[in-house]
């Protein structure tokens, strides 16, 4: 009797140090977080090149705004532009910027900020023969010049007011003598800049480490609280979510609808959700590019895709979150997106009217091309099923499907457009009506307005003509706006953090709870 | 003999360069590869501007000309994607995969071999069938879902391993079973049919009959003979887990070789591609070549031919 009882009590014992190792075990696994003041961050894309001039990709993004600044900042909640290398900027006419500059600023590696980085940079970024990867982020500029140490001119190559918005978002400042000696390739492995972050360790492609800069200047950025910001790159999102439980992940963004939704159920987790830039649209083959009498050349055709698609009903069952119904060929907190303009309601009765008074009261079948989303494609496809628009799906890779809109058109696509992050309708509408290869509406008097929209400096005559431009791409229904998108966010309940709608991780602004 | 190999490494060469042609010709059908390049934020001038930087404008047969021609002396050229040297780029990452698929490979001929002998010694007996049932699950199981399930026991459940990476060799351990236990069932089933084969044989009966323990029978007239199938297949499989472990690699983010060419395929990152190709190329002649020798050593009568 005695001897069982002590053979239980042995048991038990047993038991629970075999218990007490997994845990401890468990807990070393366990490497996060508010402790050691280190943030475990995830990338879903690997990232081809840290030098921001020779990326393209949103990783790319975060990465530029954690270590580099440029001269401009705009507030993300307010949409303000304030000073940030640069104190402040006055036009000296229409395609001259002057700046008086920061004095004080150092940049990680020791070298001081001043007229001569400003000077280097752009004129390195403005040479195409450098080969930055973005284009459209630089060669609006032509050259700069130096005033005096702390005094800088940048001479545009044509009046170009969007320049304000580009030099607070992809311009950043470069160290003239360190860019000089390394070039892309060594800045991309050994970034240096002026940001809140500097960068301890960077794997291509896999990982990057980011350490607290403590002389940070006064930034409208913020100052840093976060100590340590360790992002490693993890192609598959249930692992992302794997890490995120077993604690070694923190922070993951990008995060699928239906994957947030169960997150969200969970306590020890915030799930925040924002809108992106991006915006998903039907672009319909009106100038004839597939054929003189392909059915999308007539109005009353595109009128009536328009209104067989129920977008409120893709937006709540698929984007969810934020999204929203568009209805302009832009994104509504772009200057000049004009939001007072035609939109279709959902009505197929009135679509298959339509339809029969453009000679097609049987519907037609069309090709109907996707690269991404698939889901989304599908539903708006099934919705033109509906109405009698025979649809034959085509899937294809992104290149190859550009390839084809290039060479010959499509007659329908879905399609969307992120504005790389810039709050202005030039980044999305003069990209495709301004006669460019992917312009499936050759429209003379919208590329007319276009060009003066683009090009004036008067803000007033911008929006009117940006304006003029939108109301007639909406009542000629050359696109078929649907939806702006939407990106989760989901951390540990011990970050505190507030995304902003512009799709870009800010280090900055996040702190330990 | 030295003619042989001559002959066959010669072939070898010409079957890598017919694959990379191919290759090469299917990345052009696949799409544009300056759009590719530029990324998808790109306007019409960054593609033209990529399209001539990178002379995509040229007609296809000198392109590849101009990269075998480098790529015959030594030169592999400069990743379009990662603008670093495409050399540096996967002797980087091919260290993990080659790490990854040593210790795959062992794992399933350590589990497999011992395993298809138990089975083949006592046929239908309960070894046997437990045997069955391991190499029919490994054979159904798809790599992503065993690789999850793993995660979501020993990284969640347990919290004893970590769920990706690469940092330690506990890193390798889930990687190692769900990579090793892919090869393992074609491994055991044909040592178990080798060996059963092999244990009905004249010579095992006369080794018996003269009275040779049961281990010397097993282990050195028995699976000599039965395993040389065997190391065969295993070399196939090694090559195919340099290749081809870009599911593994994707789910336990190990970035190596695998992954690194599935993802340069989707951004048509040609000289990565190519120089992938031709590695992964000479990794089959190499391993093919080496299980010819290794079954010479075993099999004497091999050693004629």
């Amino acid at each position: 009797m005695y001897n069982k009882g002590n053979n239980m009590t042995f048991k038990v014992k047993a038991l629970g140090m075999a218990a007490a190792a997994v845990a401890m075990i468990a807990a070393g696994a366990v490497q996060a977080n508010k402790a050691d003041g280190v943030l475990n961050a995830a990338f879903t894309k690997e990232l081809e090149n840290v030098d921001s001039y020779f990326n393209s990709s949103r990783e790319g993004v975060v990465l530029q705004r954690a270590i580099w600044d440029g001269l401009i900042y705009r507030d993300p909640a307010t949409n303000e532009y304030k000073g940030n290398l640069a104190t402040s900027w006055e036009w000296i006419d229409d395609t001259t910027l002057e700046f008086k500059l920061r004095e004080g600023v150092t940049f990680h590696n020791g070298e001081p900020f001043n007229a001569d980085d400003v000077v280097y940079t752009v004129n390195f970024v403005a040479d195409e023969s450098n080969g930055v990867k973005t284009q459209r982020n630089v060669n609006w500029m032509k050259s700069a010049e130096k005033i005096d140490d702390y005094t800088v001119r940048i001479h545009l190559k044509a009046a170009f007011p969007a320049a304000i918005e580009f030099l607070s978002g992809p311009v950043s400042m470069y160290p003239n003598e360190y860019y000089a000696k390394v070039g892309p390739s060594g800045m991309g492995l050994e970034p240096v800049g002026t940001g809140p972050y500097k960068v301890s360790k960077v794997v291509p492609g896999s990982h990057f480490v980011l350490e607290k800069n403590e002389n940070y200047h006064d930034s409208p950025k913020g100052q840093p609280e976060i100590a340590k910001v360790d992002i490693r790159t993890i192609p598959d999102v249930n692992t992302q979510i794997a890490e995120l439980f077993s604690g070694s992940l923190d922070l993951i963004w990008q995060t699928p609808a239906d994957q947030a939704e169960k997150l969200s159920t969970m306590e020890q987790f915030t799930v925040a959700n924002e809108s992106t830039m991006r915006i998903g649209y039907l672009t319909l083959d009106a100038a004839g590019r597939t054929g003189e009498d392909n059915p999308f050349t007539k109005l009353k055709v595109r009128q009536a895709v328009a209104h067989a698609i129920d977008r409120e009903a893709l937006v709540g069952a698929l984007l969810k979150g934020k999204s929203k119904v568009v209805s302009s060929a832009c994104f509504p907190s772009q200057f000049g997106c004009e939001q007072d303009l035609t939109s279709y309601e959902y009505d197929p009765e009135k679509a298959k009217a339509l339809l029969a008074e453009a000679g097609y009261p049987d519907g037609f079948s069309t090709d109907f091309y996707a690269y991404r989303d698939r889901d989304y494609a599908e539903a708006i496809a099934s919705f033109l099923n509906a109405v009698g628009i025979d649809t034959n799906f085509n899937m294809l890779q992104y290149s190859a499907l550009r390839e084809l809109r290039m060479k010959e058109g499509t007659p329908v696509s879905f399609q969307t457009w992120g504005s790389y992050s810039i709050n202005d309708t030039s980044a999305i509408t003069s990209q495709f009506f301004k006669f460019g290869s992917l312009d499936d509406a050759r429209d003379e008097e919208v590329r007319d307005w276009l060009n003066v929209a683009d090009s004036a400096t008067d803000p007033e005559v911008r929006k009117e003509n940006y304006s003029k431009a939108l109301k007639k791409i909406a009542d000629q229904a050359y696109w078929v706006p649907m939806f702006s998108y939407n990106t989760n966010y989901v951390y540990t309940k011990e970050i505190d953090y507030t995304p902003t709608p512009d799709e870009v991780l800010r280090f900055t602004t996040m702190s330990w709870n | 003999m030295l003619n042989f190999i001559l002959k066959r490494l010669g072939l070898a060469v010409l079957v890598a360069f017919t694959v990379s042609f191919i290759s090469f010709s299917l990345m052009f059908l696949s799409g544009d590869p300056a759009a590719a390049l530029a990324g998808e934020t790109a306007s019409d001038q960054d593609v033209e501007a990529i399209r001539v930087l990178y002379g995509f404008d040229r007609p296809m047969l000198v392109q590849y000309w101009d990269w075998l021609s480098s790529a015959l002396v030594g030169d592999l050229g400069e990743s379009y994607y990662f603008k670093l040297p495409v050399a540096s780029l996967i002797a980087e990452r091919l260290q993990v995969t080659m790490l990854l698929g040593l210790c795959g490979i062992s794992f399933a001929l350590l589990t497999a071999v011992p395993l298809g002998v138990a089975a083949a010694i006592r046929p239908n007996s309960i070894i046997d069938r437990v045997a069955l049932f391991l190499s029919v699950a490994g054979q159904a199981m798809p790599s992503f879902w065993f690789g999850l399930i793993l995660i979501v026991v020993f990284s969640i459940q347990f919290g004893i391993l970590p769920p990706s990476g690469t940092s330690t060799w506990r890193h390798f351990i889930m990687p190692t079973i769900v990579l090793g236990y892919y090869a393992m069932p074609a491994i055991m089933r044909l040592t178990r049919a080798g060996m059963l084969e092999v244990l009905s044989s004249d010579y095992i009966r006369t080794a018996r009959a003269k009275g040779a323990s049961e281990f010397k029978v097993l282990f050195k007239h028995a699976l000599r003979n039965a395993i040389i199938p065997v190391v065969s297949l295993a070399a196939v499989q090694m090559g195919f887990m340099l290749g081809g472990s870009i599911v593994v690699e994707s789910i336990f983010a190990l970035h190596g070789a695998g992954y690194l060419a599935w993802e340069s395929i989707a951004r048509n990152d040609l000289p990565t591609v190519q120089a992938l190709i031709l590695v992964f190329s000479l990794f089959y002649i190499v391993f093919t070549f080496l299980s010819d020798v290794l079954n010479a050593w075993l099999d004497p009568r091999m050693r004629a031919g």
